[in-house]
């Protein structure tokens, strides 16, 4: 039996050998080199085009990931974990060695428009190729202008944290296959300039569908579901639906609302925290009106969703959503108000917030332990914040206290058990 | 046996301090309750005072609304008091990830320089009384080693002073020198064994990493000890800025060496 087994296992390796050697030997693209650009050094020099490179690497918020926490701005560092293993991201400041000093306009563009390096290899999505392909020629080239004016920081990459399967990268091919749409954005002629500015941002430097939407177990979106809603693999927050019609998740926020949000990190119909609070930090508000407005725009046009059909619970909640409205009375009450309606401008709503009513609870239970500020911005510069709870409340207690939210007022959402509260508790911060 | 009679003396106190900061808890949630639930229910439109307190209620519920910490425990560090310029460091250290912690880090994530200045001003402010710390039982050895290496230092381990930093009265130095009086036993002695295991660093040249690494375990303790029990001098307040020469060269105190 034995011996038989290892035959089998032989056989599979093998089998895997094959395939792989006839996947490496049909490669990837050929490199292009500096020397061979056909952009010459005088246009990446153009002020002009750097000043408007450096707006767009802000709207793409590339230094979220490209800067290490303390580390130099776009230098890389940080390592973005992934279900799959840790993929660190590189420096894209000027340096020869470690960054993209070598690099011309023409491999950029591949890596940017293709997820293809510079060495024809094929690149992983944590890097958003998905979602910049889309990106238009001219934007490239000026982000690319602005990334070779930077000072060069010489900081070589981690190691990439992949084990076998995940660390061949021609695997990549398969999953390219199913998942990515190579093309730069398309205006929809029957659509307004804002809308399509706000789709063409949204889409793609903004890449906000590489958050919100679910994703199946090999990591890939489903094209048909744009800005549906999912669960952020490892961080665990659940990026909310971004609808704002019928049973979608921002159902009736008006564009003041998203701009708002955007612009500041609150709005009178919730705030951001998590990684949003991020987002809206280094990236949205320091976006012009024209395209903050533009982005509401093109949200406000996304369809109504199917309502959610959650199971009813077998459980008798009957103890523990009393337990939880105790507890609502004397933590939270006084800030979001009885009727969970929040103080308009200061405490957000949880009657019909998205982040209290997502499927998973996941954004409740973590706000409940952590607490934590908005994030400071021009517009709320001294923002108001919600104490943790992680010491003063238990598992069961904030079980019950985020159930009953979930299920007070107008809310109807599946309760939460102490066993999620365990879970999450746990949840690294990064 | 000795060991063991200390390890029930710190048990008992331990038991002692959960009980007095489990009832303050009760007391303080219980008159914060009837007041939240009073105006909610009320059904008048909550009112939120415009004040850094309110701001800042995710700082407080853990620090106090004083920031008087948790004395008993020394877990949630007293902010009352110490150098703005000081904890206005710490934040941004925690921002940096310089400083691991992830409750802090997630907190202050986001904050402006602006922000985290005013919020170090405030606490920096407060004017709390100092609580005394349960501590260890230790050798007359050891406190007289804690003595010496706080007021003299170690020269056959390059070991300074704490006071040659920390002021005469070891109550800090304006703007970003800390006090160490006043502080508990695990407080102390846990910053310098985190300095030391690198979850506790600040900007280069990290002259207390290097003291840090410079004292054994046992000093460790001996010095810890020693800053705990000693007698708290009748004016807790940093001394003015510029008035020590520091011996070593600290990032943190910028290019004329005391950070003023």
């Amino acid at each position: 039996m034995k011996m038989l087994r290892w035959v089998l296992i032989s056989i599979a390796l093998l089998g895997i050998a094959l395939v792989g050697w006839v996947f490496l030997r049909s490669g990837g693209h050929a490199p292009v080199s500096r020397e061979a650009s056909k952009v010459d050094v005088a246009t990446l020099k153009d002020p002009v085009l750097i000043a408007k490179g450096q707006y767009l690497t802000t709207v793409g918020d590339c230094a979220a990931c490209h800067t290490s926490q303390g580390g130099q701005r776009l230098a890389g560092g940080r390592v973005v974990g992934t279900p799959f293993g840790d993929i660190p991201a590189p420096n894209l400041t000027p340096d020869r060695e470690t960054g993209l000093g070598d690099w011309s306009f023409e491999a950029f563009w591949q890596a940017l428009h293709s997820g293809v390096g510079r060495k024809g290899e094929l690149l992983y999505p944590a890097f958003s190729y998905t979602s910049y392909t889309k990106v238009s020629r001219d934007d490239a080239l000026a982000i690319f202008a602005h990334l070779q004016s930077l000072a060069p920081v010489h900081q070589p990459s981690k190691p990439l944290g992949l084990e076998f399967p995940y660390n061949v990268r021609n695997s990549l091919k398969a999953w390219r296959a199913l998942y990515f749409k190579e093309g730069e954005y398309q205006p929809d002629p029957a659509k307004s300039a804002a809308w399509n500015r706000g789709a063409y941002l949204v889409q793609g430097l903004g890449h906000c569908n590489e958050c919100h939407i679910a994703r199946d177990s090999f990591g890939g979106m489903r094209s048909d579901q744009a800005l549906s809603g999912g669960q952020i693999p490892v961080q665990n927050w659940y990026a909310p639906d971004l609808s704002t019609q019928t049973n979608g998740g921002l159902e009736g926020w008006g564009e003041k609302d998203i701009v708002d949000l955007l612009k500041t990190g609150h709005s009178a119909k919730g705030t951001a925290f998590g990684p949003m609070a991020e987002v809206v930090a280094q990236s949205t508000q320091h976006m012009t009106d024209d395209d903050l407005q533009a982005i509401a725009i093109y949200l406000r046009s996304l369809p109504a969703r199917p309502q959610m059909q959650f199971e009813k619970s077998p459980l008798d909640t009957t103890t523990m959503v009393n337990q939880g409205t105790k507890i609502y009375g004397e933590r939270c009450a006084g800030c979001h108000g009885k009727d969970g309606n929040g103080v308009a401008g200061v405490y957000p709503p949880l009657n019909g917030n998205s982040s209290v009513n997502e499927p998973t609870g996941i954004n409740a239970i973590r706000v409940v332990l952590l607490g934590g500020f908005p994030p400071a911005t021009k517009g709320n510069p001294r923002p108001y914040s919600m104490p943790p709870f992680a010491q003063q409340l238990k598992d069961s207690d904030v079980a019950a206290v985020v159930t009953y939210i979930r299920q007070a007022w107008d809310n109807k959402a599946p309760l939460v058990q102490e066993r999620d509260v365990i879970k999450y508790r746990h949840t690294p911060i990064d | 046996m000795k060991v063991r009679a200390y390890n029930r003396r710190m048990d008992t106190i331990a038991k002692l301090c959960r009980v007095r900061r489990v009832f303050s808890a009760v007391l303080l949630f219980a008159a914060a309750s009837v007041a939240g639930a009073a105006r909610a229910e009320e059904g008048h439109p909550l009112t939120v005072p415009d004040t850094l307190q309110q701001r800042i209620a995710s700082c407080t519920a853990c620090h106090g609304v004083h920031g008087e910490g948790t004395p008993e425990s020394g877990f949630f560090p007293r902010l009352a008091g110490k150098p703005a310029g000081y904890l206005a460091r710490q934040l941004k250290d925690f921002q940096d990830g310089l400083r691991k912690y992830g409750p802090m880090e997630y907190t202050v994530r986001h904050l402006s320089p602006e922000y985290m200045q005013e919020i170090a001003e405030y606490f920096s402010a407060q004017e709390v009384p100092y609580a005394r710390s349960p501590l260890p039982r230790v050798s007359p050895e050891a406190l007289k080693r804690g003595e010496e290496l706080a007021t003299k230092g170690d020269p056959s381990h390059q070991i300074p002073a704490c006071a040659a930093c920390h002021g005469t009265q070891l109550t800090g130095v304006q703007p970003n020198i800390p006090g160490l009086v006043g502080l508990p036993y695990d407080y102390l002695s846990s910053q310098l064994g985190s300095w030391r295991t690198k979850t506790r660093a600040t900007v280069a040249p990290d002259c207390m990493a290097e003291i840090a690494n410079r004292l054994s375990a046992s000093d460790i303790g001996a010095v810890s000890a020693w800053l705990a029990g000693r007698e708290l001098p009748s004016d807790m307040h940093a001394q003015p800025a510029g008035s020590i020469s520091p011996p070593l060269h600290c990032g943190v105190l910028g290019a004329t060496g005391d950070g003023a």
